[in-house]
């Protein structure tokens, strides 16, 4: 019945001061946890794009986006599915890496399609982009070695084909 | 003046007069000192509160009354935070307002200057929406956003926070800007057919409809279609608290309120109907009680403006989206007479066997002098509560016969919000007679009001129903804490008949005995020169039935007083 799942929610906002406050607390009061978020002008200057995930059930979810939608300032608000949308993340992982064990992290890192995009004696930072499964695939991977930093985007998404995201 | 040489405080109140606003409630602070110099001269009229909550409560009872925006005007800091209780009383409630607040020069907000408070963040979960000025220019596009989004759809308070360098600076733009809302839909356009036609043909299997009007039906004016539909159906209509007034209560198919505290008969209605069509009502918790029994075997209907409410405390078979004049409308040619005379039959005899009654022997009743007035009044004037037990009796003795003249706070329960919001509704709409229906406790709070209502000569009657208790209170402990009194009795309080005519032009009558009743009320009503209170001293410890406890099912209604031996249980419900 009430399953928790994670849902991503794109919201279109216009560019107003105020806006994430108001769109947090619907999440807040309702007591649920917002576990990315990203916000990024949209192409049209006045609007923003805002990518929410958050888990828990449908029922609030819905309730939830009920509410976003009432809010003067979202024009757009949509719960998307997997299976017609493009969710991606990108993250950046510090590595403490000598030159022992260089070439086994790289070794996993051309197993994910991830890339080094800074390298000294000592560590190294990898970049991977996909979705957050094969993020957290590769992340788990490289924690035989010492992570020392690990930086996520959170999620973005957009509908595919002819869909509005 | 040209306009060239406007202050942003003075483009405001042009605004403001364009729009039609007659009155403004408000108090003045160094941060809204140059809205209330463009006020001098306005044909706008300022009403000084003695409390910017009163103000708030004024600006609510007045938008009440007359279905336009009230409009509030206070300082920045304590000033706004005062407004608070009032914003969210209106927000509960869906009555649309202006809230315009003083903020410190934008120079200095955020750096905890003198009488700054976070205004904009701090209401943002009370509004329906929000601004804080950027711009002298902007005052005009925002005002007019600002009454367009409180005003339409489900209505509701928008706040606008002025910074004071902006009231103060040369305004040099429009005063008829377009309005730029692209995100705000107010859920006005047409209903889907589809929807109404799949409700008529539930309808017309309905043996035991019950048509469940509320608030919303209201605010959208549909009073005189849910008539025609009421009386082409044969459909008996009870309504929730804030509905009342959308329905004559002395008409045939009429069961007065539900709920809580609503009538037996209504209660009976709910628990037996095989089909309940709820025309803007947003199936409150104190009306549905213990949500997964509410009307299990019936048919479930919901016509709403706001779809968020759909699905929301319980589901429904069937969810229509729009403006419940426009739905009954386009329901009413699709409908025919249901076979509801075996239904009304029985309803009837709910109505015989469970009366509203109480003993008219014995101590002065709060019941009794209700029901007095009641008749008294024949639903020809305002009828404006408090909240407790007076509200609750108020509701089921005083029958509302036309819209807009019953004005209680039901959402956010708001002790203090009936004299002034009398007093907003009496200059509203001052052809009617308006009584305020207050409790010791509740008038209390905002009696400082009695001053303005004596300078502005507002002739509102003021029933006190003085028992000497917070006496809503007092009956739970009464009947769930084993009458454990605790922090519920309010010695300590003055005349209050004597306290009125310390105020110029204040009267004041006490009310002791039964036998008083109609002498006392019929003196209130000859007195028009001002406020007039009546002190009633009536019994202390009465409690007020049916109560369908808090979480339990409507079918657990207690109809009378549970004998003294039989205790109740702690309700698992929250309030
Ligand atoms: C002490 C106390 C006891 C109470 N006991 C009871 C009780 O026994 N019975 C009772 O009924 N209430 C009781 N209440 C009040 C209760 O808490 C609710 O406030 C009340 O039931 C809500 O009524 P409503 O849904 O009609 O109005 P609102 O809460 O104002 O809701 C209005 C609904 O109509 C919709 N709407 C708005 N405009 C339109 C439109 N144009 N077209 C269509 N829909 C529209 C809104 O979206 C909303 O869903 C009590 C309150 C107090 C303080
Ligand atoms: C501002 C506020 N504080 C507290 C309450 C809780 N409350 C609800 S009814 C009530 C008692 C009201 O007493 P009174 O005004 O004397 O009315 P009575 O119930 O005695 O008729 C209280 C304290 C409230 N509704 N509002
Ligand atoms: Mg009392």
């Amino acid at each position: 019945m009430n399953t928790i799942k994670m849902h991503t929610i794109s919201v279109y906002v216009a560019n107003r001061p105020g806006v994430l406050a108001r769109i947090a607390q619907v999440f807040a009061r309702r007591g649920f946890n917002i576990d990315s978020l990203v916000v990024s002008p949209s192409i049209d200057g006045r609007y923003s794009r805002m990518t929410i995930a958050s888990q828990g059930s449908a029922e609030g979810l819905e309730q939830i986006i009920l509410q976003l939608g009432k809010l003067v300032d979202v024009m757009r608000c949509v719960d998307h599915a997997t299976d017609v949308a493009v969710i991606r993340e990108m993250a950046l992982v510090k590595l403490r890496v000598d030159t022992e064990q260089r070439t086994e992290a790289l070794q996993i890192c051309e197993h994910f399609a991830a890339k080094t995009v800074d390298l000294t004696e000592k560590s190294m930072i990898v970049m991977i982009t996909g979705n957050s499964e094969k993020l957290d695939a590769c992340i788990n991977m490289l924690r035989k070695f010492e992570v020392v930093e690990l930086v996520r985007t959170g999620k973005v998404v957009m509908a595919r084909g002819d869909e509005e995201t | 003046m040209s306009e060239a040489k406007m202050t942003g405080g003075e483009a405001l109140v042009r605004c403001l007069e364009n729009a039609g606003v007659q009155y403004i409630f408000g108090l003045p602070g160094g941060a809204a000192l140059p809205m209330f110099d463009a006020l001098v001269g306005s044909k706008i009229k300022l009403i000084l509160a003695r409390h910017e909550q009163g103000a708030a409560h004024m600006a609510d009872g007045y938008a009440r009354a007359t279905g336009k925006p009230g409009v509030v005007l206070a300082t920045s800091g304590p000033g706004a935070t005062n407004t608070i209780t009032g914003i969210l009383t209106a927000h509960m409630d869906s009555v649309p307002m202006v809230v315009l607040t003083g903020q410190t020069i934008s120079s200095m907000i955020g750096k905890d200057a003198f009488q700054e408070a976070d205004v904009f963040g701090t209401t943002m979960p009370l509004v329906k929406h929000s601004y804080l000025i950027k711009s002298t220019n902007e005052i005009p596009r925002v005002l007019r956003e600002a009454f367009y989004i409180a005003s339409t759809g489900r209505p509701g308070p928008v706040l606008i926070d002025i910074p004071k360098d902006y009231s103060s600076g040369l305004f040099t733009g429009d005063l008829y800007p377009e309005m730029d809302l692209p995100g705000y839909n107010p859920g006005t356009g047409e209903p889907d057919e589809n929807v109404v036609m799949q409700i008529a043909s539930a309808l017309s299997k309905s043996r035991r409809p019950l048509i469940l009007a509320g608030h919303g039906a209201l605010l959208a004016d549909a009073n005189e279609v849910l008539l025609a539909l009421a009386e082409k159906l044969k459909a008996p209509v009870t309504t929730t608290l804030l509905g009342k007034g959308v329905f004559p209560e002395s008409h045939p198919l009429a069961l007065g309120m539900l709920g809580m505290h609503g009538t037996a008969y209504a209660n009976k209605a709910v628990v037996e109907c095989d089909l309940i069509l709820s025309v803007g009502s947003r199936y409150d918790d104190r009306i549905i009680g213990k949500a997964s029994m509410f009307c299990r075997n019936a048919v479930r209907i919901h016509i709403d403006i706001d779809a968020a409410e759909f699905g929301r405390m319980i589901k429904c078979d069937y969810y229509c989206k729009g403006d419940a004049r426009k739905v009954l409308d386009m329901l009413l040619p699709q409908v025919g007479e249901l076979k509801t005379e075996e239904w009304l039959q029985t309803l009837d005899g709910y109505k015989e066997r469970y009366p509203l009654n109480y003993k008219k022997r014995g101590g002065l009743k709060m019941q009794h002098i209700l029901d007095v007035l009641s008749e008294m009044t024949k639903g020809q004037a305002i009828i404006v509560t408090d909240v407790g037990q007076h509200q609750m009796w108020a509701a089921q003795f005083c029958k509302t016969e036309h819209p807009h003249t019953w004005l209680s706070s039901g959402g956010a329960g708001t002790m203090g919000y009936g004299f002034p919001a009398a007093v907003g509704a009496y200059l509203g709409n001052p052809k009617r007679q308006v009584w305020a229906v207050v409790g010791d406790g509740g008038f209390q709070m905002t009696m400082c009001e009695l001053a303005t209502a004596c300078v502005n000569k507002v002739p509102v009657k003021v029933l006190v129903l003085n028992n000497r208790y917070l006496g809503m209170v007092r009956q739970w402990q009464t009947l769930f804490y084993d009458d454990r009194k605790s922090g519920v009795d309010l010695d300590g309080s003055p005349d209050f008949a004597k306290l009125a005519e310390s105020f110029p032009g204040g009267k004041g009558l006490t009310l002791k005995r039964a036998a008083d009743i109609r002498k006392v009320l019929q003196k209130a009503m000859d007195y028009n020169e001002g406020p007039c209170v009546i002190d009633a001293l009536v019994e202390k410890t009465d409690n007020l039935f049916p109560m369908i406890p808090p979480g339990a099912a409507v079918e657990d209604m207690i109809i009378e007083e549970p004998r003294a031996n039989h205790k109740l249980e702690k309700p698992t419900g929250s309030t």
